[in-house]
């Protein structure tokens, strides 16, 4: 990828920081850097296409230790489960064979696999060797008949960030517009009702969190032409410039698909969240909303008053014991404010939050949230982050599984939000399993005996010093 | 005698391979007070973090020099000097492991003279140990990774020449990438059980076993090999090696020291446990004592006891070669069928093992061979999960990554107990996925009655 590329997609008109320097696009310093790379964001947001083979070109660093590491998961093909690489070896790279081996390793996958479509990504090595991957899909795609989408993602390219805007950029410039939707079968549709086509943009179906919503969907009419890219398949992403509405669920991510669509067909989006009662219930008024359907803002407001009284009862004797408890969160990005409103939802205070992947935005939805006072936190070094722990008096850290073990070390509660745990939290069933992972863990009989010094060592006569 | 099988396929479908870099930080991660740093891209170092955490649910002590577009082009020797003062300053460790990737060995960096310029410029970091490892990804594993990180800390950190004093109970030891750190604690147990005070190094016992500490969160390692205690090795009486892939460490350390050394090709089974008990013997000059005899009669009661569930059972193995060879002798020692055994890379001890053919390949190689020959019984990383749940054959987890299982690294494969324990642990995973004939439905049969209405 040329610098001018680069450059092209860390320009978002649609952020309000867009010219200002760009934080989450920051130099990494040698020697104190935490986070992935541009490949690790790219293909975490291309693999959940299920039915797609998806093979990472290049040699085995890169695919040996990540490969089925997230925690999407799908209704359908398997496929995007199995790690595929082209295990690039010396001689490949002495010899310059990576472009060959690549076009024989595409050949095998679409033989052996019958995949939908094949994404290539590139890494580092063959980037720098200047394999040209495009050429090599554009052939394999002509010799093969299958579509190869090439995705242009070498881990120097930048952080993880721009590797999910590399994706997205792929998607739209490869995918999308390849193909019209099938056309609705009316004796599947709920009868009376305008049914309206919708995509979700950057919702990854963590743990199979999605279809705690997504029955929601149907009773109101949506159909979701894509869910880009959690539980989809590769025809559907294909059609998703026929929407009426996009809603951009990870934040800015993805809002670069999401900005392309209304400039080329005029689809309206908005930016929501399934985390936490308000925003599960905000994001079906959006649609409503966005889709100028009066009928359909009627039939929300029921479905938002029925679920959100089902959802009080089983919360209402875990809220008792969860209000009040203080809770310090360290996520990335739109988690940073979705995640503070579910807490709120069950009372507790949220002390501090961190915001080192947060835009403008973000952070000035964490100030609407939180008030003035907001604590928020941008260094994400593990030893920072627990001090301010110990100073906001903390119960609880909520953050993603980098952070698991560090925290437990410290002897501190701790429950993880990111993208490779297997428990939904979206929606309103989410929202009670939420509460109630927060009760047991906040609630564990195990916290008062690991902090606890032994007797014989008190007997000694040397206290132990624990950390917390 | 094995043949050795190498498929030409241009696609590693399901990757068994774990990357030389990964390896070899691993190494240093039985060092205490040690930072690994990697010279690559900062997604290598990102990505082989979370894989050591998930496997030792530990935190790791891990650095990247972070190669960008530019320095990738224009030569990062810079980032080099920078990363190493980096980490002197913030977190002031004893030895930092200098690895290189794929992108640096591609790129042609030089690192010795990198080190020197690190030297020239931090004059007042002299006191920390930087130990360089070439280990590129595109070659090898995570076994070899690791013996070339053992090899780089033996050649690095133990002075050559024996002009000290010999020690007479301090032995030498150096373990396989592959060992728990169960298995490292094990071993210590027994060389100490014959009164003998063993140098392991690395020691992943002592920094990855979990332990909760008094300061609570650290960012170096959380114990391991004190380099001091290693820059004694010459001294020892003599080196215990396990492994054909530490062969080129042994060597190093034997030409460096000319302490003599013992090799053993591994630690599972009667067989290989006597024949290191036996050296045990001769440098320590005593009898085994009651624990040890009691262990090994413990783990001949259990041969006999599980001999019906394990007998004729199939097994199919996939691991680093090394590991590899031990598991495939030892179960065939048990009367356990091997039926497929997969290496991540080419060694050429595999051609000795007892079976009739290794396969060097990936875990689709082993799907394929379980589907064709049949298997009860899986031995294989996390990835196999979903190879067991489409063949319809149980998983034993062994090797790198085990991310679903909390008490993957307290389990003892090794030495008499820890033989014991993996014929147990095998036996009940047999036991319990035991397959029962499906029924029979003869078409033959009268159909069962309409029940009447009463």
């Amino acid at each position: 990828m040329r610098p001018e590329d680069i450059h092209a997609l860390m320009n978002e008109p649609t952020c309000a920081h867009n010219t200002k320097s760009k934080s989450g696009c920051a130099k990494p310093q040698p020697g104190a850097t935490q986070g992935g790379c541009c490949f690790d964001g790219a293909r975490n947001a291309l693999v959940p296409i299920s039915d797609a083979a998806h093979i990472v070109h290049g040699p085995i660093g890169c695919a040996g230790s990540s490969w089925d590491n997230r925690g999407t998961r799908a209704s359908g093909s398997d496929l995007y489960r199995y790690g595929m690489t082209t295990d690039l070896s010396d001689l490949d790279v002495i010899m310059g064979r990576g472009e060959k081996r690549l076009f024989k390793a595409i050949r095998q996958a679409v033989e052996t696999k019958k995949p939908a479509a094949v994404f290539v990504y590139n890494t580092c090595v063959p980037a720098l060797q200047g394999d040209d991957i495009a050429a090599v899909a554009k052939a394999a795609t002509e010799k093969f008949g299958v579509k190869v989408v090439p995705v242009d993602c070498a881990g120097f390219y930048g952080n993880k960030n721009l590797g999910n805007r590399i994706a997205g950029d792929a998607a739209w410039r490869e995918i999308i517009g390849a193909r019209e939707p099938a056309p609705l079968d009316p004796s599947r549709s709920p009868p009376g009702i305008h049914v309206h086509d919708v995509n979700l943009i950057g919702e990854w179906n963590v743990g199979g969190e999605f279809w705690n919503v997504a029955p929601l969907f149907d009773e109101l009419g949506l159909r979701i032409l894509c869910s880009f890219s959690g539980d989809s398949r590769f025809h559907e992403v294909e059609t998703m410039h026929r929407a009426e509405a996009n809603m951009v669920v990870c934040s800015k991510a993805m809002i670069h698909v999401a900005r392309k669509l209304e400039e080329d067909y005029r689809t309206s989006y908005f930016e929501g969240s399934f985390y936490g009662v308000r925003d599960t219930s905000e994001a079906f008024r959006a649609f409503a909303r966005v889709l100028q359907d009066p009928d359909l803002a009627e039939r929300v407001e029921a479905m938002v008053a029925r679920e959100e009284a089902r959802l009080e009862a089983a919360v209402a004797p875990l809220r008792e014991r969860l209000t009040g408890k203080r809770a310090l969160i360290f996520t990335g990005g739109y988690k940073s404010w979705s995640v503070v409103s579910a807490m709120q939802d069950l009372g507790m205070v949220v002390v501090a939050t961190g915001t080192e992947k947060s835009t403008e935005e973000d952070k000035a939805r964490i100030l609407d949230l939180m008030g003035a006072q907001a604590r928020m936190i941008s260094d994400n070094d593990q030893t920072g982050i627990l001090k301010v722990f110990r100073e906001c008096e903390a119960d609880i850290m909520i953050a993603g599984d980098r952070y698991i073990h560090s925290t437990l070390k410290s002897r501190i509660p701790f429950l993880d939000i990111d993208h490779v745990r297997r428990i939904g939290y979206a929606g309103y069933e989410g929202f009670i399993e939420l509460a109630r992972n927060l009760d047991l863990v906040l609630h564990s009989p195990i916290w008062a005996q690991v902090r606890e010094t032994p007797h014989w060592a008190r007997a000694s006569g040397e206290r132990l010093r624990i950390a917390v | 005698m094995a043949d050795i099988l190498t498929p030409t396929k241009a696609l590693t479908v399901n990757p068994l391979k774990a990357s030389q870099p990964i390896g070899a930080s691993l190494a240093f991660l039985g060092l205490a007070r040690a930072m690994p740093l990697e010279h690559g891209a900062r997604g290598c170092t990102s990505f082989n973090k979370l894989f050591f955490m998930r496997h030792f649910n530990e935190p790791i002590a891990l650095q990247t020099t972070a190669m960008d577009q530019l320095t990738a082009v224009l030569g990062a020797d810079d980032s080099v000097v920078e990363a190493l003062a980096t980490i002197c300053r913030k977190n002031a460790p004893e030895v930092i492991g200098l690895i290189t990737t794929g992108l640096s060995e591609m790129q042609g960096a030089d690192i010795p003279r990198t080190i020197q310029a690190f030297r020239k410029a931090h004059p007042e970091f002299t006191g920390v140990a930087v130990v360089p490892v070439r280990a590129s990804d595109t070659l090898g594993c995570l076994e070899t990774g690791f013996a070339a990180a053992v090899e780089a800390i033996v050649e690095t950190l133990v002075p050559a020449g024996a002009k000290a004093p010999r020690r007479p109970s301090q032995v030498n030891v150096l373990l396989p990438g592959s060992f728990t750190p169960a298995d490292v604690d094990e071993v210590r147990a027994l060389i100490e059980a014959f009164g003998l005070a063993p140098i392991i190094a690395p020691d992943i016992a002592d920094s990855l076993s979990g332990h909760l500490i008094d300061a609570g969160y650290s960012t170096l390692t959380y114990g391991g090999a004190p380099r001091a205690a290693i820059a004694t090795m010459g001294q020892s009486a003599a080196t215990l090696v396990i492994g054909a892939s530490l062969t080129g460490a042994a060597d190093v350390l034997a030409a460096r020291t000319g302490v003599p050394d013992h090799r053993f090709p591994g630690l599972m089974g009667l067989k290989d446990c006597d024949a290191f008990v036996e050296a045990l013997i001769a440098i320590s000059g005593r009898a085994p004592p009651p624990s040890v005899i009691q262990a090994r009669a413990r783990l001949a009661d259990a041969m006999v006891d599980c001999q019906f569930q394990l007998g004729g059972a199939r097994v199919a193995v996939a691991a680093d070669a090394d590991h590899l060879s031990q598991l495939t002798r030892v179960f065939v020692s048990l009367g356990v069928a091997v039926v497929a055994a997969v290496a991540s890379t080419r060694q050429d001890a595999l051609a000795d093992l007892p079976i009739e053919d290794v396969v060097v390949g990936d875990l689709e190689d082993l799907e394929d061979l379980v589907v064709a020959r049949g298997a009860d019984i899986i031995v294989a990383n996390s990835h196999g999960v979903e190879i067991a749940r489409r063949t319809g054959a149980t998983l034993m987890r062994a090797g790198f990554p085990i991310y679903d299982s909390y008490s993957a690294n307290s389990e003892v494969w090794v030495g008499y107990n820890g033989t014991r324990r993996t014929i147990f642990r095998m036996a009940d995973l047999l036991s319990a996925h035991y397959r029962e004939i499906a029924p029979h439905l003869s078409p033959l049969r009268q159909a069962a009655p309409e029940a009447r209405p009463c």
